[in-house]
């Protein structure tokens, strides 16, 4: 058996040279250091990414696009295929799971000031594939075609419509009309298994490998805790064997939760009926969504909406250029500026979303 | 040496005219390609059915001090019937974000449930985000039915 997979190994060897890059995965070395645990976060969304792959595959093969089929086909997936309730509640959880730890890998990353030099694009593709994911949620919600995804997508893509020259074209793109209807839902179901995965696959491969290349950036600090030499730990296998310990926790988790707390079906949506009372976006969009709750008509001569959506924007922005205006973290400089609109960002999300939640 | 200085100038003439020749090109063809592209993102207009004017109900059969949805064309319109027994309609869309509002009895207010915009029974916003009051239609009785229409 060991000489068998040995010579499957010398065959491709002697073909591709594998002996080189074995030797350059094993030199990459993880640092040890009071901030390690976050380390793991990045890891954990390559893992439910993984499996939003596996369990979205699996749901194409029952799933149907277009009004009179798709909430039908979802019932159908529930109630008839065997498991399909697991898979279905699975791909639905790991979806949140999967913007929880990017988030956390994001504000980690973030005030560790991790996106400074030479990291400014692996900062970069690790936003563009957060806004992907929330592309993917946001496109993936209205797939079952039920009341709440269907006002959602409604207030979604009208916010895309209020922005100033190409909102308008945005938003028919988008709806592939005027209003919310099957030509959306057949358009949503492409970005949502075709258009986003190869787009996010593709900044994936770019970010691995640039992690891979430069090794993982070490606090700003580190050298407070100096004196002592820098502890590192090898990459392969020691760090990854805990991120595969890391994964099957993850893993337990989210089958408690698929099972315990399967995902809901709701009711089907009917376009000649008032948005239900009580009617939430997912929670990763509810401080955007109390604010404009918050935000006046009209502010001196805009629509307040108009108003809070630039904002957002220009926001979102600022935070994905953060490398390239926080030059003093470059530097090795302490910047306080840097930290205190991140705790700002922080507690704005967090007040927001439990405001949303409560009232 | 006239001759030379000439030539070169000949030279640059040429290069510029095939750089102007393929640049042109392939302009024109990036323009072939991405032009349909383009174009084919852009849903078509569906012809839709002209609505004027819908029949929502009977007089007995619409409660006073309530609220329904009437599909008008693709459209929801709201046809109030207030304490007092007149009948309003509003186009159902509310004018922040294109949620669809509802009568609220409890608050003798048109809400909508998605920011909580509130407008009174003229259709004016009075509360919440909502920027504009909501597009009035007519309704006109003729006998016991009640009609909706545009107004002109």
């Amino acid at each position: 058996m060991k000489t068998r997979l040995s010579n499957i190994y010398d065959w491709i060897d002697e073909r591709v040279h594998l002996g080189g890059l074995v030797e350059y995965m094993g030199k990459k070395y993880v640092p040890v250091n009071r901030h390690s645990v976050w380390y793991y976060f990045g890891g954990v969304s390559l893992f439910l990414f993984i499996i939003q792959v596996v369990t979205g595959i699996m749901l194409l093969l029952y799933y149907k696009s277009g009004e009179e089929f798709a909430f039908e086909s979802i019932h159908f997936i529930m109630s008839k295929v065997q498991f399909g309730w697991l898979i279905r509640s699975i791909h639905s959880w790991a979806a949140n799971l999967f913007v929880l730890a990017a988030m956390i890998h994001m504000f980690s990353v973030y005030f560790g000031k991790a996106y400074r030099k030479p990291r400014e694009m692996t900062w970069v593709t690790g936003m563009l594939m957060f806004f992907l994911a929330l592309g993917f949620g946001f496109s993936g919600y209205l797939l079952p075609w039920n009341e709440l995804a269907f006002f959602a997508t409604k207030v979604g893509t009208d916010i895309a419509g209020v922005v100033p020259f190409v909102g308008k074209s945005i938003l028919i793109f988008l709806r592939g009309g005027e209003d919310v209807t099957g030509a959306t839902l057949s358009r949503f179901f492409g970005f949502h298994v075709a258009v986003l995965p190869g787009m996010f696959t593709v900044l994936l491969g770019i970010h691995l490998l640039l992690v891979q290349r430069q090794g993982m950036s070490e606090p700003l600090h580190g050298a407070d805790e100096s004196g002592t030499e820098k502890k590192t730990m090898p990459f392969f296998p020691n760090f990854l064997l805990r991120d595969l310990l890391l994964w099957l926790i993850v893993l337990n988790v989210l089958a408690i939760l698929a099972v315990f707390f399967p995902w809901e079906l709701g009711v089907k949506a009917d376009p000649f009926a008032p948005a239900p009372a009580g009617i939430k976006p997912e929670w990763y969009f509810m401080f955007m969504f109390q604010t404009l709750k918050y935000i006046p008509g009209k502010i001196l001569f805009m629509d307040g909406e108009v108003l809070g959506i630039l904002v957002f924007g220009l926001a979102g922005l600022l935070w994905t250029l953060v490398p390239f205006w926080d030059r003093k973290s470059s530097r090795g400089e302490r910047n306080r500026f840097v930290d205190y609109v991140g705790l700002f960002v922080v507690l704005y999300i967090l007040a927001l979303t439990i405001v949303g939640w409560i009232v | 040496m006239a001759s030379d200085v000439e030539e070169s100038g000949q030279q640059e003439n040429r290069r510029d005219f095939l750089k102007y020749v393929l640049s042109g090109g392939l302009i024109a063809w990036l323009g072939a390609v991405l032009y349909p592209i383009a174009a084919y993102l852009k849903p078509p207009k569906q012809a839709e059915v002209e609505v004027n004017t819908v029949k929502a109900g009977k007089v007995s059969a619409i409660e006073k001090d309530s609220g329904t949805i009437v599909k008008f064309g693709n459209k929801p319109v709201i046809l109030i019937r207030t304490a007092a027994g007149d009948f309003r309609a509003y186009a159902a869309i509310c004018t922040h974000l294109d949620c669809t509002v509802q009568y609220r009895k409890d608050m003798g207010l048109i809400w909508c449930a998605c920011h909580n915009g509130r407008y009174d029974l003229n259709g004016r916003n009075v509360a919440g985000p909502p920027p504009r009051p909501l597009d009035e239609y007519r309704v006109v009785i003729q006998g016991e039915d009640v009609f909706i229409s545009k107004k002109a």
